[in-house]
């Protein structure tokens, strides 16, 4: 299993934009992938999960991938991340 | 984080704040209550000091009968920095000594009009719904016929446009793709919507929907208990799937197992109706009915008569 922490960056937290670009990202791989913010967990791969979350500005959330290119799609979404500016 | 704060009992239970309002924001972290008899008594030795503490008449008309330092020196042994409130019953005095030991540690003393033990259920029953253990579940919930059907399965099978279908023939919805699992009682889990996405379902090239607004109140309901997960799954050519139904399978979820059925998806395929079906059977079984044993025992029945005619 892969993880990662990350802290979010952007004003405006991960709201329905940037999760729909996270969620696009995560929806490619085959990796089981989740979300894990405040002890609660979600599947990456839901938009209205992601949003659920309500994730704010200086929140730290990890991601967590299991599955056969788990460490590609960790890669991807710390660039997806980092690329839109929503964490690091 | 904690899920319950003396500030909601007080709400909820429309408790009056006499002292130590500093200490609202404390955690109540288990659903025991506690009232402190022997403790007014003078045994502290096991004091569960992380419960509420609630003094009624018996343990008030007994303190009153204390000295004055045996007054103030109980309810300053009372009053530690984990106690999250002291509730004082069937709207009693409070003693000076207890004002005076809450403000030095801020625990909250509250005043209720009713009874102790109707007070003491009342809360037991609040705190373990909302200490209950919870898990999140990717799915769907949809109550189908009053039975709470789980629809779970990898992202992109269809979840969401099945229960699309499935309120458009008259079922409610209670949650889009993520489910807050409850459990409630022993064998009972409850499933609700994260507040967010109440009413919402999310359409691929469509977007996010309101069932709400658009089906109207009837198309959705806040919780539901869950009786049946069912699994869509991409129709696999080698995989062999249940052709009677004879064996029930169980999922995990939290402490509870749950009946699961694997439904295979393959386009052509009415999902709603086997789902409404499905439930519709499960409800069947729970009444006493079963199909699938009540065919093979006609069938066993029949092979046995037709042994009979060989032989004669």
């Amino acid at each position: 299993m892969a993880e990662k922490t990350f802290t979010v960056t952007a004003d405006t937290g991960i709201h329905a934009r940037p999760a729909t670009l996270l969620v696009q990202a995560a929806g490619k791989f085959d990796s089981e992938i989740n979300l894990e913010y405040k002890g609660r967990k979600v599947n990456l791969k839901s938009i209205m999960g992601v949003m659920s979350l309500g994730i704010g500005q200086g929140a730290e959330i990890k991601i967590t991938a299991e599955g056969s290119d788990e460490q590609d799609a960790l890669n991807t979404l710390e660039e997806t991340l980092k690329r839109e500016g929503l964490a690091e | 984080m904690a899920k319950v704060r003396t500030k909601d009992i007080i709400e909820k239970f429309n408790l009056e704040l006499i002292s130590g309002e500093e200490g609202i924001n404390r955690p109540i972290v288990t659903s025991d209550l506690s009232r402190p008899g022997l403790e007014m008594a003078g045994f502290f030795d096991y004091y569960p000091a992380e419960r509420v503490q609630l003094l009624g008449m018996t343990e008030m008309e007994f303190y009153d009968k204390l000295s004055m330092p045996e007054q103030k020196q109980r309810m300053h042994s009372l009053c530690s920095d984990l106690t999250p409130c002291i509730i004082v019953t069937r709207g009693q005095e409070i003693p000076e000594y207890l004002i005076e030991a809450s403000e030095r540690e801020s625990v909250p003393v509250l005043r209720a009009a009713s009874k102790t033990t109707r007070l003491f259920s009342r809360l037991t029953n609040y705190l373990e719904f909302k200490l209950a253990p919870t898990t999140a579940v990717h799915g769907v919930l949809i109550d189908i016929y009053g039975v709470g059907v789980l629809i779970t399965g990898k992202s992109g099978v269809g979840k969401s446009e099945t229960a699309l279908e499935l309120v458009k023939r008259g079922h409610r919805l209670v949650a889009d793709d993520c489910v807050e699992i409850r459990q409630e009682d022993e064998e009972t889990l409850v499933g609700n919507s994260p507040e967010l996405l109440q009413n919402l379902l999310e359409i691929r090239g469509l977007g996010i929907i309101n069932v709400m607004t658009l089906f109207g109140a009837g198309a959705v309901r806040n919780y539901k208990r869950i009786s049946l997960v069912i699994n869509l799954e991409l129709w696999e050519k080698a995989k062999q799937y249940d052709r009677l139904g004879l064996d029930e399978e169980k999922i995990r979820i939290l402490e509870t197992d749950i009946t699961k059925l694997i439904v295979p998806v393959r386009p052509g395929r009415n999902l709603a109706v086997i789902i409404e079906v499905a439930a519709m059977n499960f409800r069947l079984k729970r009444m006493g009915y079963n199909a699938a044993q009540q065919f093979t025992s006609k069938l066993a029945d029949v092979i046995m008569e037709s042994d009979h005619h060989d032989e004669v």
